[in-house]
């Protein structure tokens, strides 16, 4: 892992596993969506509408899995002051709310036929909502701060207090709902799931892995080459700032500047 | 402790000579609140109804308003690069920096609120239980909001980037405070809501400071 520290070494590994990332998840997508769309049998309560779960559910996993590489990251940013990890954290961001907003909009799209209405103030959505806001203020302090190094280091503290105050969040939702809609809407039919819908799932809960597994690779990739950009900016920068002053300096001194 | 003290001191009196001060916020909470009862309608039950949440979510947009101020009057006029350097640790200033902030913002809203409670028609034991919350949960806000103000300091427009940071993370001190208020209303025992908006007060005033030092710093290195 520690290896993987130096942005070299990261950049050459993850343009090596790429292509292969991109292929295992175009793969397990398609086989998840042809086992969840085609082959297995519509639920017999909720119908065909069942078969919004396939998509939904990994969404939301993957949303909540995101932001905790993206709280590892951070902390390792804090401790070590690894750019890898700043980088990794900046490119993930982006990525855990897209799947955020997939959760939300395909849980709304499903909520519409089973409870006659696009949004109710349960509590799992709710806190899936505050996660999503979570992401976008991160992005947003991100792209406030100029200077990179700072940038990244306020992120990985906002990062953090957002990480400590999730599960309180969703916990503090969890009893508010609970106090104001004593029946709750239950998610899935029953306590134990049919294989049949099991294994889609599962194949695609895989599947949306590695789809954010070939996302956050290749964005991370991305910051990395931009960062060794900018740096590269810089140095040429200060160079040219350095010729163009000695220049001045030496005009300063030469016979037509004397006056 | 007497760079703590001066601290305190300072922010405090800044506070309140300079612009308006402590009452700026409290003009502000009852501005929106008769907007609110305005937009509401002037049923009585409705608007009492209404009241324990509706204070409490003016309160929280009270506090955010004056958060941008806590550092950011230090930051230009260059005080805030001489904290670091004192022997008192950062965290202890930026706790009496927080502090002072709550008696000039949170401590003048509890004191308002009886007079949007008039305004919403809030019964005499609701509103006793909603100055109770906002005793208790107010501190948290300051606390919070501190480290979105130390996040957020040197930005431009940083005011509209705080609330976009904060006003998330203070869902849990509105849940617990206004839940307290619901609870009593309801018959039932508002002491569990109670004790976990002191517990979000309690985890804040040990946590927030340290992560307010630690944003501070990244901004002043």
């Amino acid at each position: 892992m520690f290896q993987l520290a130096n942005p070299r070494r990261f950049y050459d590994l993850a343009q090596r596993l790429e292509p292969w990332v991109w292929a295992i998840a175009a793969i397990l997508l398609s086989y998840g969506l042809y086992l969840g769309l085609i082959v297995s049998p519509p639920d017999y309560q909720q119908g065909e509408t069942v078969r919004i779960m396939f998509v939904h559910v990994p969404a939301a996993w993957i949303a909540m899995m995101a932001y905790s590489g993206m709280a590892v990251a951070s902390i390792s940013s804090l401790i070590w002051r690894h750019v890898v990890a700043d980088l990794f954290a900046k490119a993930s961001a982006p990525v855990g709310a897209g799947f955020t907003f997939l959760a939300l909009v395909t849980g709304s799209l499903w909520g519409r036929p089973m409870w006659g209405t696009y949004w109710v103030w349960d509590a799992r959505l709710t806190s899936v909502l505050i996660l999503f806001f979570l992401y976008l203020g991160y992005m947003a302090l991100w792209s406030a701060i100029e200077d990179q190094t700072k940038a990244a280091r306020a992120a990985a503290v906002l990062c953090l207090v957002g990480a400590i105050n999730l599960p309180i969040i969703k916990f503090s939702v969890d009893w508010w709902n609970t106090l104001h809609q004593p029946a709750s809407v239950a998610r899935l039919g029953g306590p134990s799931i049919h294989p049949a819908i099991l294994t889609p799932l599962l194949v695609m809960g895989i599947a949306y892995m590695v789809l954010y597994l070939a996302m956050v690779l290749q964005r991370t990739r991305i910051e990395i080459l931009e960062h060794r950009l900018a740096l590269a900016l810089a140095a040429d920068a200060s160079r040219a700032d350095r010729d163009t002053s000695t220049l001045s300096h030496r005009s300063a001194h030469s016979p037509e500047g004397a006056l | 402790m007497s760079a703590l003290v001066c601290v305190f001191r300072r922010d405090l009196l800044l506070a309140i000579r300079q612009g308006g001060g402590p009452s700026l916020g409290l003009g502000f909470f009852l501005i929106a609140g008769t907007l609110a009862a305005i937009g509401l309608g002037p049923e009585p039950n409705l608007l009492a109804r209404a009241a324990p949440g509706m204070i409490w979510v003016l309160a929280l947009l009270a506090c955010l308003l004056s958060l941008d101020r806590m550092f950011q009057a230090d930051f230009e006029d260059g005080s805030l690069d001489l904290l670091p350097s004192a022997s008192t640790a950062l965290p202890a200033l930026v706790l009496a920096k927080i502090l002072a902030h709550w008696l000039t913002t949170g401590l003048p809203l509890i004191l308002g609120t009886p007079v949007l409670a008039l305004l919403f028609n809030l019964p005499d034991d609701a509103l006793i239980m909603e100055l109770v919350s906002l005793t208790i949960g107010t501190p948290a806000l300051s606390l919070i909001g501190g480290i979105g103000a130390a996040l957020t300091v040197g930005i431009r427009r940083g005011g509209l980037l705080l609330s976009l940071l904060i006003l998330p993370l203070y869902v849990p001190i509105l849940i617990f405070g206004v839940g307290a208020v619901e609870a009593s209303a309801s018959g039932m025992d508002p002491f569990p809501h109670l004790a976990l908006l002191g517990a979000a007060s309690l985890v804040s005033l040990v946590l927030a400071p340290l992560a307010s030092a630690a944003a501070l710093r990244l901004h002043l290195s």
